[in-house]
């Protein structure tokens, strides 16, 4: 990538990244006591990960078919409160298997 | 002896965090970033979502839409994150003398889900206990990207593009096992994917959106419309995460 892209738009990142985290530990020592901000803050992380996992989550293989096999090993083993690391590999296990089984039969 | 500890409780994050970032090396190149432009972005921002966002966002911008790509970043990357201002306020309340401004303003770079998780579940927190618990997470972090974005151009098509699944596999792994204590966050998160698949398969918000934006967009129109229409008398469940 073109470093006058590349750079500008890093050091945007990594400055609102470190902002964000640093100053409201150096600078607040109370808690949030409005209920609806704060039921805002906790809803936020969730809503991000999940519109950004679906249906992003189905185009990230080769093959539909592959990306929705590892995608219903995710949730399986994601619903037994396995790890993220076991689920993380699971799902990658999953998608390959179907991969390599596709590429076999195709 | 603090510091050991706090090593010790940080070895389980890196191991994960190396392996989930394998799969980010692998998407970052693909994005059309080389290896030490990947490597970077995990090293100097150390968060997973954020990072998927941005990269994304960098491999959409050209030279000539570079100016409106450093506002979609700012924007995207503030929304995203907002999230560990909340950690921090929380984190704060559990800091022990040990953890004077100098030692908050380098200690406050790795606070992540996982270390944000891991430290609130200590009595207290010191600045030794926290440097202990970042080494080895922003080490997997890094070390991780890099084999990924090194390895994703040796390794077959077949093997690299099923590790780039991976991330998606952990936030999976971050939202369910949450929504099934908590009905609300469930909820959210539902209205959230519908809002997602609204903006990806309807055309004409597919080609005016862009990714980073549509998931800012689902996600707080999702996040305040549980505000607003659901009971939140679980929220704690959620900031024990």
């Amino acid at each position: 990538m073109n470093n006058a892209i590349y750079f500008p738009l890093l050091l945007v990142s990594v400055l609102v990244t470190y902002l964000i985290r640093a100053i409201p530990f150096v600078l607040f020592k109370k808690k949030i006591e409005n209920k609806r901000v704060q039921a805002f803050f906790d809803y936020i992380p969730y809503a991000v990960l999940s519109a950004m996992t679906f249906p992003a989550i189905l185009y990230s293989t080769n093959s539909i078919i592959s990306a929705a096999v590892g995608f219903v090993i995710a949730l399986i083993l994601a619903y037994r409160g396995k790890s993220l690391l076991v689920v993380a590999i699971g799902t990658c296990l999953g998608a390959f298997l179907t991969s390599l089984l596709l590429t076999l039969v195709v | 002896m603090v510091f050991n500890k706090g090593i010790k409780d940080g070895l389980a994050i890196g191991l994960g965090y190396l392996s989930v970032s394998f799969s980010f090396g692998i998407m970052a190149v693909s994005q059309g970033l080389s290896w030490w432009q990947a490597v970077m972005v995990s090293l100097f921002n150390l968060t997973s979502a954020g990072q998927v966002a941005a990269v994304g966002i960098m491999g959409s911008v050209g030279a000539a839409s570079l100016s409106g790509g450093l506002i979609e970043m700012a924007v995207s990357t503030f929304i995203i994150n907002l999230r560990y201002s909340l950690m921090g306020i929380s984190l704060s309340q559990k800091t022990d003398e040990t953890m004077t401004t100098p030692a908050r303003l380098v200690t406050g770079f790795a606070i992540t889900d996982e270390i944000f998780g891991v430290a609130s579940s200590q009595e207290k927190v010191s600045r030794n206990y926290m440097l202990g618990l970042a080494v080895l997470p922003i080490i997997g972090w890094t070390l991780g990207t890099l084999l990924g974005a090194v390895c994703g151009n040796i390794l077959p098509d077949i093997v690299t593009n099923s590790l780039a699944i991976g991330i998606y596999g952990m936030f999976v792994a971050i939202v369910l096992p949450v929504s099934r204590k908590n009905k609300s966050i469930a909820i959210v998160s539902i209205i959230s994917i519908v809002l997602s698949i609204i903006c990806y398969y309807v055309p004409l918000l597919h080609e005016h959106i862009s990714s980073g934006f549509a998931i800012i967009i689902c996600a707080v129109v999702a996040s305040l419309i549980g505000v607003f229409m659901l009971p939140n008398s679980e929220s704690e469940v959620a900031t024990n995460e």
